[in-house]
């Protein structure tokens, strides 16, 4: 299929200043049962260097259409773009943060984090990795296996993994879900500090409107199954961005719009 | 293969499936890759129930006068197993050698039928009956017809001995390959990873703890097919030896062999509770 036209593009692509593009994206899972309509017609634009969270109830297809935007599975309509490039596999410069840290039990830390530069063929840039470890506070875990390690430091290695390759896209499928309210500030305090030091684009995405709202430039608001853009909300607040602006009336207002918003739809 | 696994997003609420089926050690293999530090006083208590058993054995038998064609003594064993050891180790290296080379056919093809059977539902559905049927036939009910076609040589022990050892990697490795992690292979592919990489670098280490437990489970059945074999026809090996030696009633040397074939079990053992303890400690 031609994309081209939709961005006024000769050979289609994402335009001008986005980082990527996603166009009608459809989804449908073949099931003994049936069909499942996972997305449907989901179009979105991520600008170079923005974060962006997609918030959503379980089940509307946020990891459906992340797994899409990664190349790690296909749509049923509608295309994705990173520059020019037509995502139909996994692209170097893009790389998946998942919800467990999906470390590898059998390998060390530092093994671990040295595992995409094996797949790729390339020697471990060791410099980056020393420094990313002192950024996000391992320094001396690296002989740590992945079970002598908190749940928020397996996380770090994950996102240490996931930046030593250096893409400039980072996708977040629900990373601090399972973590606890002290360690998801924690993280979400470095994920912003980490995304404002390397202006990467982060692409986040969120069943809580509080994470969402704390992290993002924009906020994608999904409607349940099929998956559908409801809404799409700037924020622009100042960065950097304390856990204590969570506490105040302005950012409570704006956390009641957005259930408002989920709510509104549901009645 | 992979395309049933690109619509597969996993969900993390529940953990990978534990293994399930095959026939089963793994809570063997972590209890007995865990077991590993054993305190000196335990060492020190097993070494003193082997004395009291070894011990009173040879105290009751003399005490009581028992016949040595009825039951030999513990000393009277350890002589004969002494005097007698230039005549045993011939046999002890072909039995050896009988079990290495059977094992090693059996596991290699148990193994890549494993690997290559969990890539394609259909095919193992089909297959694992047969291997069920493999693995509960007792392969040595063979030997007289593998005599009849391959003469009295090694051969058909090695063919019985590959038939007994390969089904059983073959089941637990397969048990091993089916732990389909979807969530880590998705990880591996997100970085470019290829079908092979994600079979070497991903599939093989998470069933590794299972192949490590067919290898064990395997070579035993091994150690049990080959005496077996032995003593069902030709003129080698210790499982002939025991033939000779009780048709002749000399129980010491009898017993003799017996007490090598416990050694070479428990060795057997001890070699995968190491490899284990070096590939698979990470589950337990
Ligand atoms: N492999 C699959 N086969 C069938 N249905 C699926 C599959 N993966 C996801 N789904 C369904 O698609 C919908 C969207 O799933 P998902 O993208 O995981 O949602 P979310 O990440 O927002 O919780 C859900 O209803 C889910 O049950
Ligand atoms: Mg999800």
């Amino acid at each position: 299929m031609n994309a081209a036209g939709s961005f006024g593009l000769p050979h289609g692509g994402a335009p001008a200043g986005t980082k990527m593009a996603v166009e009608g994206a459809t989804k449908f899972y073949q099931t003994r049962s049936g069909a499942v309509h996972a997305l449907d017609n989901v179009s979105l634009e991520v600008k170079e260097g923005e974060f962006l969270c997609i918030l959503g109830p379980s089940g509307c297809g946020k990891s459906t259409l992340l797994w899409s935007m990664a190349g790690l599975h296909g749509l049923s309509g509608g295309k994705i773009w990173l520059g020019n490039d037509a995502i139909t596999k996994p692209h170097p410069e893009i790389a998946m943060i998942f919800q467990e840290a999906n470390l590898l039990p059998w390998r060390n830390l530092a093994r671990n984090i040295e595992l995409p530069f094996e797949l790729k063929k390339l020697p471990p840039d060791r410099a980056r990795i020393d420094a990313l470890l002192e950024r996000v506070g391992l320094k001396g875990f690296e002989h740590k296996f992945p079970r002598e390690l908190s749940g928020g430091m397996q996380q770090r290695a994950s996102i240490v993994r996931s930046l030593a390759v250096n893409p400039s896209v980072l996708l977040m499928d629900e990373p601090f879900g399972a973590l606890d309210a002290f360690t998801r500030d924690e993280m979400n305090l470095l994920v912003q500090e980490i995304w404002m030091e390397t202006k990467k684009t982060i692409i986040f995405i969120t069943h809580s409107i509080v994470e969402a709202l704390f992290l993002a430039d924009r906020i994608v608001v999904m409607s349940a199954r099929p998956g559908r853009i409801q809404e799409i909300v700037e924020v622009g607040m100042p960065r950097p961005r304390g856990v204590e602006i969570q506490s105040t009336p302005a950012f409570i207002e704006r956390v009641n719009a957005i259930k408002a918003m989920i709510d509104h739809r549901k009645a | 293969m992979d395309s049933q696994l690109r619509d597969q997003i996993p969900t993390f609420s529940a953990k990978p499936a534990a293994a399930g089926g095959g026939v089963s050690l793994s809570g063997g293999l972590s209890s007995l890759v865990s077991g590993g530090g054993r305190s000196a006083f335990e060492t020190f208590v097993i070494v003193l129930v082997a004395v009291i058993i070894i011990g009173g054995a040879e105290l009751l038998l003399t005490v009581f006068a028992v016949p040595q064609y009825i039951l030999p003594r513990p000393s009277q064993i350890g002589t004969a197993l002494i005097t007698e050891w230039g005549f045993i180790w011939p046999h002890l290296l072909i039995t050896l050698y009988e079990l290495l080379v059977g094992f090693a056919i059996g596991a290699s093809i148990g193994f890549v039928l494993a690997a290559v059977i969990t890539q394609f539902p259909f095919a193992e559905k089909i297959v694992t009956p047969y291997i069920l049927l493999l693995v509960t036939t007792p392969m040595l009910a063979l030997v007289p017809l593998l005599i009849l076609r391959f003469g009295f040589g090694s051969e058909p022990r090695i063919i019985a001995v590959a038939l007994a050892s390969g089904p059983m990697v073959m089941i637990n490795s397969a048990t091993g390959f089916r732990r389909v992690d979807l969530a880590k292979i998705a990880l591996a592919r997100s970085f470019g990873a290829s079908t092979l990489q994600i079979f070497t670098k991903i599939r093989i280490p998470m069933a590794m703890p299972m192949i490590i437990v067919g290898l064990m489970v395997g070579s035993i059945f091994g150690l049990l097919t080959t005496v077996g074999a032995e003593m069902v026809g030709g003129a080698e090996g210790l499982g002939n030896r025991l033939n000779y030696y009780s048709s002749m009633i000399r129980m010491p040397q009898f017993f003799a062999v017996i007490t090598l074939l416990a050694i070479i079990g428990i060795s057997i053992y001890v070699f995968f509770f190491w490899v284990g303890k070096k590939w698979a400690s990470w589950e337990a």
